[in-house]
């Protein structure tokens, strides 16, 4: 701090700089729609992914769910020494995407999404059925709780400014 | 054909004033989105021109609500009487030179000066009759504050302007654009300084505007307005903006003088670009600081801006004794003086920067 910093220089330094700013238009908004930021890979993101063929049925994930938000069903006869499941249904307008249901799943039957963009109009357009829930393009698992995974996945650094890519 | 000229004139007055203030609206968000690293509004049409527009439909047709114990009739008078002043100021303001086109309503007015000071005042009044008739605490200590503002820097104000008086001889405004064969913004710098921080200050704006200081009040004396009520408030602060820039570059910038004599005499052109300019830098100032506290805002304007209005003043009256016509050469030394009163006069005292001293 120079000694006219108290005389009227730090107003001009302080219009230097936004004039500044205002010709060399350095711009960090995101343009949400068109542009996206890279989100973590390891995000608890407001979906879970469910895998329908590590999937016993044992229900611990149901009984961990603070909410009651996952309600499930399997057959009553053993399919070669497996019950089959028959409904599995994520109530996401319930959830509070706490994760414990991922934590607490014994083999690795059911992970955190990565996706968001998840409002719908209706509530009922949240409860999602197993076909819905299992994974796909859009519905990636997350490698949260998930140390293997998270292990294969590069080092990513996150809502940095200059990493937008356009998805459209 | 009396009638005629005031259709006119008071015609256009309607039309250009909110025209020109919408652009400036747009501009004002571009521009201070700039600023601050962003780019203002951008989706209403392209550049997002169409945001005022659109903002104006919008408030067009939000629900009118008034507070159930105040004062109902005061709260619908006082917008008005908030904008109106603004609109007031712009019938003195000469358009163009004598035989020219378009010369405004009332160029001419011998007291043109006197009544922009006395009319801008009025919409102080207006302020208080919102605040009263919100029945809103927050509403009255804004108005408050915005009474002893404008008490405190129409002093400054009206004084730096007898500054522009004194050298010009006379009230009109035709009369002060005609005399400024140099730029009154070249010749008395020091008054320009002072007329433009207290302008700012009259206007309410960054970094005065602790009457409508968001973090401490919500919005202030507006804040039981809705729809078209706030929007009047709201086309009222940026005509009066529009209005003290069109002040500005009369008194100080030559009006619609080309610079220098030298360019095309075009119309009524100049002066929207001098209008333009003086509204950028109010703009450039709103990005950059940050609001002052009343202790400091009462200080600025009684320990720096009014000691130095009043030398400005003996030091304009003297040349003008000495020098009958101030001569051109004479902005050397203004320019001296001012550099030398500004550095000296913030040595003289502390606003206690940051932090309140007791
Ligand atoms: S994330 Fe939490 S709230 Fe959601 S289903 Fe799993 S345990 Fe229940
Ligand atoms: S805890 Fe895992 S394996 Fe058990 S029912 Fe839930 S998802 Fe399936």
């Amino acid at each position: 701090m120079s000694k006219f910093d108290r005389f009227g220089l730090g107003l001009a330094k302080g219009l230097a700089l936004t004039g500044k700013t205002l010709l060399s238009r350095p711009n960090i908004t995101v343009q949400y729609p068109e542009q996206r930021l890279d989100v973590s890979r390891r995000l608890r993101g407001p979906e879970l992914v469910w895998v329908a063929l590590k999937c016993t049925g044992c229900a611990t994930c149901a009984k961990s769910c603070p909410q009651g938000s996952i309600e499930l069903a399997t057959s009553q006869e053993l399919v070669d020494n497996k019950y089959e499941v028959v409904e599995f249904l994520v109530d996401h307008g319930r959830c509070m995407f706490c994760g414990l249901c991922v934590e607490a799943c014994p083999f690795d039957a059911l992970y955190m999404g990565r996706g968001y963009e998840r409002a719908a109009y209706r509530r009922g357009d949240l409860v999602l059925p197993k076909e819905k829930l299992q994974m796909s393009a859009d519905r990636q698992p997350s490698a949260y709780c998930r140390p293997e995974m998270e292990a294969e996945l590069p080092l990513q650094t996150l809502l940095v400014y200059g990493q937008t890519r356009a998805k459209r | 054909m009396d009638w005629l000229h005031w259709l006119f004139y008071v015609g256009v007055i309607l039309g250009a004033v909110p025209v020109m203030v919408m652009a400036f609206i747009w501009l004002e968000r571009r521009g201070l989105g700039r600023l601050q690293l962003r780019p203002g509004p951008n989706r209403a049409g392209p550049f997002g021109i169409l945001q005022p527009v659109a903002d104006a439909i919008k408030v067009l047709t939000k629900e009118d609500i008034v507070p159930v114990a105040g004062d109902h009739w005061v709260h619908f008078v006082a917008p008005l009487v908030v904008f109106a002043p603004a609109m007031l100021v712009f019938t003195v303001i000469p358009f163009q030179e004598d035989g020219g086109l378009v010369r405004g309503l009332v160029p001419d007015l011998n007291i043109g000066i006197l009544y922009i000071v006395a009319v801008s005042s009025i919409s102080t009044i207006g302020v208080f009759m919102a605040a009263w008739g919100s029945n809103n605490k927050y509403s009255l200590i804004s108005a408050f504050r915005s009474m002893a503002q404008v008490v405190s820097y129409e002093i400054p104000l009206a004084l730096a302007i007898l500054g522009v008086v004194l050298a010009a001889g006379t009230m009109s405004l035709t009369g002060i654009v005609q005399a400024q064969a140099v730029p009154f913004i070249v010749m008395q710098p020091l008054g320009f300084i002072i007329f433009f921080i207290a302008a700012t200050a009259e206007l309410n704006r960054t970094p005065f505007d602790l009457m409508e200081a968001e973090s401490e009040m919500v919005a202030g004396y507006h804040i039981e307005y809705s729809g078209m009520k706030f929007a009047l408030f709201y086309l009222a602060e940026y005509a009066y903006t529009v209005g003290i820039s069109a002040i500005a570059a009369t008194l100080f910038l030559g009006g619609w003088k080309a610079p220098w004599g030298v360019g095309p005499q075009v119309g009524v052109l100049w002066l929207v670009v001098k209008i333009l300019l003086v509204f950028m830098v109010i703009l450039w100032i709103r990005g950059t600081f940050p609001r002052v506290r009343v202790d400091q805002l009462m200080g600025f304007a009684w320990k720096f801006l009014f000691p130095l209005s009043l030398i400005n003043i003996f030091i304009i009256a003297a040349e003008s004794l000495a020098w009958p016509g101030l001569p051109w050469w004479l902005l050397f030394p203004n320019t001296a003086i001012a550099l030398v009163l500004v550095v000296v006069w913030s040595g003289l005292f502390r606003l206690g920067g940051g932090r309140v001293q007791v």
